[in-house]
């Protein structure tokens, strides 16, 4: 039996992870995944505590974010497909403008 | 040492790899494809720790669906790789600083939440499978029947918004 503390690091590691993708990265797309991932070192987090206390609400929790992460995907990718035909480009730096 | 502390280091070892991954690897498609290896190492998690019908949703959706959408994209938009451009000089310091200060907080919080509340811990349920997901579907169809529809109507307003940004205006050229 695996101690849910090790469990936790893990879901950390990937969060501080994805957070600093989100920071460092250009590609508009890979900031997108990296959302991706740290919605998924949470759901790591809730599906270790359900198993810890022995309930199933934590499970149902990851159900709907994985839910609401499809949708997320379907409108941002959408979105970055919009940015791409006006500007030609999907670098997150020359998003600047508010119209253009 | 135990077999499932080694299955555990081996998975959480490709989880962080993979995640690194995703963030040094320069073409956008290494990067989704580490991703859905990340996705498949965090199934096999929740596999272990008695979740079998999270354990394939995360398969189906993450590592199919949703990925495969990323790749279309990818490919679609034909930019694997960003042009160099001028980058800001104190961001990456910056973040890395930033990013570590989190998983300091975050390891902290969790930690520390864990050791204060293990009190609180009920006994812990039976790892038979087809009994948790039993249970599971009966709690989704009773006790969280609404929000479950309420996903049905976001799903649905998730598709309509998509097609409704991509689509082409009449006379705009593609």
């Amino acid at each position: 039996m695996i101690p849910l503390t090790y469990y936790l690091v893990v879901s950390a590691i990937l969060f501080a992870m994805g957070a600093l993708g989100v920071l460092i990265r250009r590609n508009a797309l890979i900031v997108f995944m990296s959302i991706e991932l740290m919605l998924n070192a949470a759901n790591l987090t809730f599906v270790a505590f359900a198993n810890e206390y022995g309930v199933f609400t934590g499970q149902l929790f990851v159900f709907f974010v994985m839910t609401v992460a499809a949708a997320e995907v379907a409108v941002g990718l959408a979105l970055i497909v919009s940015i791409f035909r006006t500007k030609h480009s999907i670098d997150v730096d020359q998003m600047s403008s508010m119209k253009g | 040492m135990d077999i499932t502390l080694i299955l555990f280091l081996i998975l959480a070892v490709t989880a962080v790899a993979t995640g690194l991954g995703l963030l040094l690897s320069r073409s956008a498609i290494y990067a989704a494809l580490f991703l859905v290896l990340n996705f498949a190492t965090v199934a096999v998690f929740y596999l272990v720790l008695g979740a079998p019908f999270v354990a394939m949703a995360q398969v189906t959706v993450y590592a199919g669906a949703i990925m495969v959408l990323f790749l279309f994209v990818i490919m679609l938009l034909g930019t694997e790789k960003l042009p160099k451009g001028t980058v800001l000089r104190w961001q990456r310091p910056l973040a890395i600083v930033a990013a570590a200060v989190l998983l300091a907080e975050a390891g902290y919080l969790l930690l520390e939440r864990v050791r204060s509340t293990a009190l609180l811990s009920l006994p812990s349920a039976e790892v038979n499978s087809m009994d948790s997901l039993r249970q599971m579907a009966m709690m989704l169809f009773n006790q969280y029947l609404l929000p479950f529809e309420v996903t049905s109507i976001l799903l649905l307003v998730a598709m309509v918004g998509a097609i409704v940004l991509t689509k082409q205006e009449k006379g705009e050229p593609a």
